[in-house]
């Protein structure tokens, strides 16, 4: 398996459907979760199954439910319903012995400024009860090259040494699943790069890995991913999986003023969405014939190009989170 | 240069004032504090300390005798709560802050009385705390006087013209000169650890929610217990610093006297500042920022400052007030350094001080626990 490139290209190992007889190999299963705070359902009847070793990725809109399904998984929330396993230990009950083998990356960082990188490493590796933890800890700080920065407090790291930081004191005690909630989040490109690399590396070792993103480029380089929205699970599968299945179709104009073009294809029946990238235009929309007639009045404008486009995950998730909104209200 | 704008000002003030309606527990502490304040200087403060227990030793049983104790009594300053029948026992009553007075009755008292000879009436004070026996000890002559005027009659009544019919000696024990300091310098080893040790911990628990760091740690194998007792112990190290430097200013600076064991002591302060810091501890379960944490310890330390006994004589407050002051570890802590410092006593006169500490630790620690959550919920 390659673990750079750009997503679409890697063969991803298939998500077995449940019931497949395979249920020792599935790193979190569980069903029906629902999380309520006060008369608000932020985790709606939520169900997932992520095989051991995979990269699975969490999409969907700020406030969609991400964070809340990521702690209750960890044990840090406690479901109002359902239940499932982690690691084969059941998430109502054994969340102390989950805490052991998981690794969980909080969205904010959460390690002590005050406490200088090898510091930090150091009571994680006791809170862990690590045995052979100085080792262990010059070991972590090699494998992200920190070690030449280790005497420096972590308040004065800049975003992409923390986020390194936190991904090192998160792997140290070897978990077997890590739980990462935007790690990338206002991380510069290069950072975000290797960061990936990191991930695909420790999943090529056998750690499996859920995290949860707003970068397109991200989810596409995950294995399968699960798109929610106000707490509900709208989609998931393989990226070409959920693309093809969305039933999205996409056209692009490439040509002068797009502006034009747009404003007149906004509001037009089958439309759901107009897009600038530079001087094209993506339109998307699901009705076919709707779309095609919306379209033919360009269609033989000189100069402009109209041609059938590949949807981007993009195109679908920006479908799905208009659909998703229309169901609330 | 910019104009000053009103409409500026006002978004300002506007803004501050939705602020404060959202953070219930600061406004609830703006409006309790100046209500606990008026209540606790108002109605529990009182300087006049009466009704203070006094133990009589009675050798003498006649109408003179009988008649004095009863005069003592009806002054409102003495409230005979024990006869005995030992030197001893009247000592020991002493030292453990059981009476604040205890007067002995010579035999022959009414005899000596009779003949003219001036009998010795002696009335040993506890003045550890000069404040709350000043005013008694001052209307005892003139009580002692007025008591046994009317029994001097007839063949006495040349008695009466003498300056006075009987020997009235007063032992302020513990601190004979009345010095001040002596009862306020051990007793602010007590306030100083009550402020340091509740708001440090509070604080220190609260930083860890508020910079987000708590998710992290509520995401390790580590038990609540673990935390609780991994965050007290540095600050009962730092609590001992504190103690050692007002031990060295009291012994150097004010000639405080230190009569008992040191030893002993670190024993109880190991007690007390366990007691405060759970205090502390449970304080940060509940505030949401650490701005709240110090109200909260501020809403703790008034009453431990003025119903402990500390700044006003704790036998001049009303019962309720007494109450309240025997639940707060302070009042009990400055029994116990007063009476290792001052008195000289060992473990048994300050074992019923040390019991209540002991339950206040438990129960306030259990608390703590209960409160703090091992989740995010």
């Amino acid at each position: 398996m390659t673990a750079s490139g750009n997503g679409r290209a890697v063969p991803p190992p298939q998500p077995s459907p449940a019931g497949r007889g395979r249920e020792l190999e599935a790193a979190i299963d569980v069903h029906g979760l629902v999380k309520r705070f006060g008369a608000k359902t932020v985790v709606d009847d939520f169900s997932i199954r992520v095989e051991a070793g995979q990269i699975y990725g969490f999409l969907g809109p700020n406030g969609s439910g991400k964070t809340t399904t990521i702690r209750m998984l960890c044990g840090l929330l406690t479901p109002d319903a359902g239940e499932g396993t982690c690691l084969g230990l059941d998430i109502r009950t054994q969340s102390a012995a989950i805490k052991r083998q998981v690794g969980y990356m909080t969205q904010k960082f959460s390690f002590w400024e005050d406490l200088s990188i090898a510091e930090n490493l150091d009571f994680v590796a006791r809170m862990y009860g690590l045995p052979d933890r100085k080792r262990r800890v010059a070991a972590a700080l090699e494998r992200l090259g920190l070690a030449n920065r280790r005497t420096q407090l972590a308040g004065e790291l800049s975003g992409g040494w923390k986020q390194r930081l936190a991904l090192a004191a998160c792997i140290l005690h070897d978990p077997k699943l890590l739980l990462l909630d935007e790690p990338t989040a206002g991380v510069d490109p290069k950072a975000r790069r290797e960061f990936w690399d990191e991930i695909h590396r420790l999943a090529h070792e056998g750690l499996t890995v859920l995290v949860s993103t707003h970068y397109m480029d991200e989810a596409e380089r995950c294995h399968a991913i699960a798109y929610l929205a106000y707490g509900k699970l709208m989609t998931q599968g393989t990226v070409d999986e959920v693309v093809a299945r969305s039933g999205v179709l996409t056209y692009e104009i490439s040509g002068s003023d797009p502006g034009r073009i747009a404003a007149d294809l906004k509001g037009k029946p089958g439309v759901e969405m107009v897009a600038a990238f530079g001087a094209r235009l993506h339109v998307t929309g699901i009705d076919a014939a709707a779309l095609e007639a919306a379209l033919r009045p360009w269609a033989d404008q000189p100069g402009l190009r109209i041609a059938r486009a590949e949807p981007t995950l993009e195109d679908v998730f920006i479908h799905l989170m208009n659909r998703s909104t229309d169901n609330f209200s | 240069m910019i104009q000053f704008s009103v409409a500026r000002f006002v978004a300002v003030m506007v803004k501050e004032f939705i602020q404060m309606r959202r953070d219930r527990l600061t406004f609830a502490m703006m409006v309790g504090v100046p209500i606990l304040q008026l209540i606790l200087f108002g109605f529990a403060i009182n300087s006049d300390p009466k009704h203070l227990p006094t133990a009589v030793l009675s050798a003498d049983n006649s109408p003179f005798s009988r008649t004095l104790v009863a005069a003592m009594a009806n002054s409102g300053y003495f409230d005979v709560t024990r006869s005995v029948a030992g030197e001893a026992e009247l000592g020991r009553l002493l030292a453990e802050g059981t009476v604040q007075f205890a007067v002995t009755i010579p035999a022959e008292f009414s005899r000596d009385l009779q003949r003219g000879a001036r009998p010795v009436l002696l009335v040993e004070a506890d003045a550890t705390d000069p404040a709350a026996t000043s005013n008694a000890l001052a209307a005892l002559m003139t009580i002692a006087r007025q008591a046994l005027d009317p029994e001097l009659k007839g063949p006495l009544l040349a008695l009466r013209s003498t300056p006075d019919p009987v020997d009235l000696r007063i032992h302020r024990r513990y601190n004979p000169e009345g010095i001040t300091q002596y009862n306020v310098v051990p007793g602010l080893m007590g306030v100083v650890l009550t402020m340091t040790m509740v708001m440090m911990t509070a604080l220190a628990v609260t930083r860890e929610r508020e910079r987000g760091t708590m998710e992290n740690l509520l995401a390790m194998p580590v038990r609540p217990f673990e935390v609780m007792l991994g965050k007290i112990v540095p600050f009962i190290l730092v609590g001992y610093i504190q103690v050692v430097i007002i031990v060295l200013a009291a012994r150097a600076l004010f000639g405080v006297p230190i009569m008992g064991s040191l030893l002993l002591l670190s024993a109880v302060l190991v007690l007390f500042i366990a007691a405060n810091l759970a205090v502390g501890f449970t304080f940060s379960t509940v505030a949401k920022n650490q701005l709240q944490a110090m109200q909260m310890s501020f809403f703790f330390f008034l009453p431990s400052m003025l119903l402990s006994g500390f700044m006003f004589p704790f036998r001049g407050m009303p019962s309720w007030a007494q109450a309240v002051g025997e639940v707060l570890p302070l009042t009990h802590f400055l029994r116990v350094v007063r009476g290792i410092l001052l008195k000289g006593n060992g473990a048994a006169e300050i074992a019923s001080e040390v019991v209540p500490l002991l339950i206040f630790l438990v129960v306030v620690t259990v608390v703590a626990l209960k409160r703090y959550r091992q989740t995010l919920d």
